[in-house]
């Protein structure tokens, strides 16, 4: 298996809610923080990867938001204009004006033109070695697959013409796993275990794409220890609780709820982690990420999973 | 819009403030929020207790259920015909339902075909659509799709007039409020200039393609083959036209109809409430009906205590001295090593999930007060995928 931040090319996507963009951020972060000269593309129009950075919203045009890390945000408008002038040396005239809005047009209604774009800017700058590595924070689980799909797509559709020329090579940068890796965020609860399941299952069938690690986040951590379990179901009995009111100078009963909610939680997503361990290809990385109690959001739990994230991956 | 409402809703002048009034007075209930909210379960469970309670047809249109919850409902295998929830699946439960709960499961290939063979002028014209590389393409794949004929099908399933409450679960989409202009959208892109203007050299083979720059461009780019199959899928398409449109338009009137209204779901997390906040704003501006906000999987009240917060706290400064304490290691079986580890993590346990459950509040207190009705579902021990589960959940949203 390849090293995850040995490659070029890191597509991050998972089921919706699952923490797709926190992750992206973390590795884009840690990836920086190891040397890595590291572009993070936001390719869904959420718009929230800055909040990840605490940095202004993030553009097309790439910015250095930290040591050795730019960001990006896919516009594929932009990413076409792009395209047609430095790939394709078109006359200025087919790019500006009324015949750039016919473009817009034809890549909006013709399928999978805003997908290859967006994955045609992101080899491209494979291509050109820009950067060491290159986190994509893509598409939700339901669409990825076609966004990856879409240069074999356009093979099929495209008989002729310049843009069918230009699937081979990102083809070639796709399929290579040395180069492309696919990264799943799924946690440990029923729907994002089994949109895991399905979507590597879909990756492995309509693409070459290498998955290179599933990502389990918001684990909660095991409460008690071996045998600590057997003493609190002591403690939390009538009599154990009364005795640790008089202790405390007051009720207790709340704790030990609080202490078997989170046992329940957890054994009953302890099940879900098992039916992905289970089913996962043994010789891809699950890599597991701690709940965040104090902070869920922002820099600061950008740097708390990339540093967990670090400890996974053997650092 | 409160006082129309309050109209249907009968003797009280008071706009629905509960789920239950609201769907005694709604005849179409919408649920949108973003993904991993439990948009799926909550309109479920909702439809289920409409069934229990109110009686009529009740139908959940869902679009991706999670496996067991379909098993649950019977809807294994079966697409987009409209299917009853047998009656004996209530019998667990021990509760039997005034009305019927029925379901299906939006299936996006299926209801473009549908569509294209109501519209298309002659079974010709269907055939060939329905074999353009294009059509298959739009049809199956792409995602904006998939918001059009989900407020399509709703349409098709309301002029039916099969039932008296339809509940939707609403697809996932790039953008949360997309469907809701979907069929604005999809009725602009057939009328617009610049699909005449692409489909016009194929119209008439008078014009002289290459003298114009952007067909030029366009053939080197993408291949005249492929320009072709566009303007072929679209020049058959405007045979759909009018039909399509027009029904686009009706779409859209019973989206703002008085009879529908809409449910917020979400969870207390950042980015779902900043998602939330936003379908309320546009939903709003926009002038929908917004009935109610569902905030689920949210963590128990005690845990805002401030007293239990402080015992917490001193459970782990002082787990050694209350350790230390005569008999109770002996009482609980086992050491005062072990016995400080436990107390430490009780306390400790208590104190990181009041920081979560502050957080919360926080957020909650952002999001009430904007639709009438706030609905709090707490986090459930277990996975929902029986209707006795989902009956325990309908029972916390209803009143």
């Amino acid at each position: 298996m390849v090293d995850l931040l040995e490659r070029k090319l890191v597509f991050v996507t998972g089921k919706g809610g699952v923490g797709k963009t926190t992750i992206a951020a973390a590795l884009a972060w840690l990836a920086a923080d190891r040397g890595k000269r590291t572009l993070v593309c936001e390719v869904d129009d959420k718009g929230n990867l800055a909040d990840f950075f605490e940095t202004a919203p993030t553009r097309f045009e790439e910015r250095e938001i930290a040591p050795r890390l730019w960001a990006m945000s896919m516009d594929t408008e932009a990413s076409l204009k792009q395209y047609l002038s430095l790939q394709l040396k078109l006359p200025l005239v087919a790019r500006i004006g009324p015949l750039a809005k016919m473009f817009d047009f034809v890549a909006s209604a013709a399928p999978g033109v805003k997908e290859i774009v967006t994955v045609g800017k992101l080899c491209w700058e494979v291509k050109e070695e820009h950067y060491d590595l290159i986190i994509v924070d893509a598409s939700a689980s339901g669409h990825i697959v076609s966004q990856l799909a879409a240069p074999q797509a356009i093979n099929q559709l495209v008989q002729v013409g310049l843009v069918r020329q230009q699937t081979g090579w990102m083809l070639d940068i796709l399929d290579d796993p040395a180069t492309t890796g696919l990264v799943v965020v799924a946690t440990p609860a029923e729907m994002p275990v089994n949109e895991t399941l399905e979507l590597t299952a879909r990756l492995h069938e309509e693409t070459k794409v290498d998955l290179a690690a599933v990502v389990v986040n918001r684990v909660l951590p095991e409460l008690f220890g071996r045998g600590e379990e057997e003493v609190f179901d002591r403690l939390a009995t009538p009599e154990g609780e009364e005795r640790l009111d008089a202790l405390v100078g007051g009720a207790t009963a709340s704790l030990m709820d609080a202490a078997r909610l989170t046992v329940t939680m957890r054994r009953a997503r302890t099940e879900h982690l098992e039916t992905l361990r289970d089913a996962i290809d043994p010789s891809v990385p699950l890599l597991y990420l701690p709940y965040l109690f104090f902070r869920s959001h922002g820099l600061r739990a950008t740097h708390q999973l990339a540093d967990a994230l670090s400890a996974e991956l053997g650092y | 819009m409160a006082s129309r409402d309050s109209q249907r809703s009968g003797a009280s002048n008071a706009p629905p403030d509960s789920i239950e009034a609201l769907f005694a007075a709604k005849e179409i209930v919408i649920a949108c929020g973003s993904g991993g909210v439990g948009k799926t379960t909550t309109a479920a469970a909702a439809a289920a207790m409409a069934a229990v309670r109110h009686g009529g047809k009740v139908l959940v249109v869902t679009v991706d259920p999670a496996r067991r919850l379909a098993n649950a409902l019977g809807l294994d295998g079966f697409g987009n015909v409209e299917k009853r929830v047998p009656p004996e699946a209530f019998k667990s439960s021990g509760v039997r339902p005034r009305g019927e709960l029925w379901a299906a499961m939006l299936d996006t290939k299926q209801s473009w075909d549908d569509l294209v063979r109501r519209h298309a002028p002659d079974p010709e014209t269907v055939s060939r659509i329905l074999a353009n590389p294009l059509y298959q393409n739009i049809s199956g794949k792409f995602i904006q799709s998939h918001d059009y004929i989900a407020m399509e099908r709703l349409y098709e399933i309301h002029s039916e007039g099969n039932f008296d409450l339809i509940v939707v679960d609403t697809p996932p989409t790039r953008n949360a409020i997309d469907f809701i202009e979907a069929p604005q959208r999809m009725a602009e892109f057939f009328s617009s200039r610049l699909l005449r203007l692409l489909i016009a050299p194929y119209r008439s083979r008078m014009v002289n393609m290459a003298s114009r720059p952007f067909y030029q461009v366009a053939d080197r780019v993408l291949g005249s083959q492929f320009l072709q199959d566009i303007a072929e899928f679209f020049i058959l398409f405007q045979t759909m036209y009018s039909g399509f449109v027009e029904r686009a338009r009706a779409v859209e009137r019973l989206l703002r109809d008085r009879r529908t209204t809409f449910v917020v779901v979400s969870t207390l997390e950042a980015a779902p409430v900043r998602e939330a906040e936003f379908f309320i704003q546009v939903l709003t501006q926009k002038k929908f009906h917004l009935g109610a906000l569902v905030l689920n999987k949210v963590l128990p009240d005690y845990l805002l205590d401030d007293a239990a917060e402080a015992r917490a706290a001193r459970l782990c400064d002082d787990a050694a001295e209350l350790a230390r304490t005569d008999g109770l290691a002996e009482f609980l079986e086992t050491d005062e090593a072990q016995l400080v580890r436990v107390l430490a993590e009780v306390g400790e346990n208590f104190r990181n999930f009041a920081v979560v459950a502050r957080r919360e509040a926080g957020l909650r207190r952002e999001l009430e007060g904007r639709p009438d009705v706030v609905v709090t579902v707490p986090e459930f021990d277990a996975d929902i995928h029986d209707l006795p589960g989902l009956l325990r959940l309908g029972e916390r949203i209803w009143t």
